[in-house]
């Protein structure tokens, strides 16, 4: 029962986040609505048992890439969007379409598919449980997401710099 | 007891909001943002299908992808966003549509 509450307040806020970001006019708007479907998402991860990726889903996404985005909105000063900017409205109707066509087909396949009841070890979704996969089954990929955050930091300062 | 299904149909319907967002809106930020929230519907999905198997027991791997995901993001948004302020001092504006001298 509680976990049927949660779910669904869950799930409502980060589908309305969601178009939050697509519909809002100030990019400012579209920023904070997605800082709340990054909240309700960290929340749908608890309910999957996920603790790890949900605390770092608030850390990572809320507390940094969030900021940075929120930061560059600021320092740009963009002013209001220019009436040209917005696409034809057949190009809208196009895009949502699509989209929406994608979101449709997916949602009928998932609905369609049959999950057998799996009980997870107690232990699941931990810290210490995801660190021993992390450390031993993905060794190599994580030494080589240090080397690629490395080179991003490096890229974003050499880039930021420089004239384009 | 919430079926897993409705976690995917959940992911599913925050993928088709933002690619509608990248393929609508012309402002590069909210594109970016967009991308996110792409990233982030597939992360649910990674971590609903290992929570809730086709078949065999549930798996971390899920996490561990997950985690990268949250990774290569945070690598993707501090360049993109570089990106955007380097075309912003050259041109004056983050429209996708005024970027275009890769044309031709």
């Amino acid at each position: 029962m509680t976990e049927a509450v949660l779910f669904w307040l869950f799930a409502v806020v980060a589908v309305a986040g969601g178009l939050g970001v697509v519909l809002a006019r100030d990019p400012l708007h579209g920023a904070l609505s997605l800082l709340a479907a990054f909240f309700a998402l960290a929340g749908l991860f608890l309910l999957l048992a996920a603790q790890l990726l949900a605390v770092l889903q608030v850390l990572v996404y809320a507390g940094a890439i969030l900021v940075l985005f929120l930061l560059v909105i600021l320092l740009l000063d963009l002013g209001p969007a220019r009436a040209a900017a917005s696409p034809p409205g057949v190009v809208k109707l196009a895009g949502a379409l699509g989209a929406l066509g994608l979101a449709g087909l997916l949602c009928t396949l998932f609905l369609s598919a049959s999950f057998p009841p799996a009980v997870p070890p107690s232990d699941f979704g931990a810290v210490a449980a995801v660190g021993r996969v992390l450390f031993i089954d993905y060794t190599l990929p994580f030494e080589a997401i240090s080397l690629l955050l490395l080179a991003a930091i490096l890229g974003a300062v050499v880039v930021a710099k420089g004239k384009v | 007891m919430i079926l897993p299904s409705a976690y995917l149909v959940v992911g599913a319907l925050l993928f088709g909001l933002g690619l509608c967002g990248v393929l609508v809106r012309r402002n590069a930020l909210t594109a970016f943002m967009s991308v996110e929230l792409m990233l982030n519907a597939a992360n649910l999905t990674f971590l609903a299908f290992a929570r809730h198997p086709l078949r065999g027991a549930p798996s971390l791997d899920g996490s561990a992808i997950a985690f990268f995901v949250i990774a290569v993001a945070a690598a993707e948004a501090s360049v993109g966003l570089a990106v955007v302020i380097a075309v912003f001092r050259s041109r004056g504006t983050v429209e996708i549509d005024a970027l275009r001298s890769l044309r031709h």
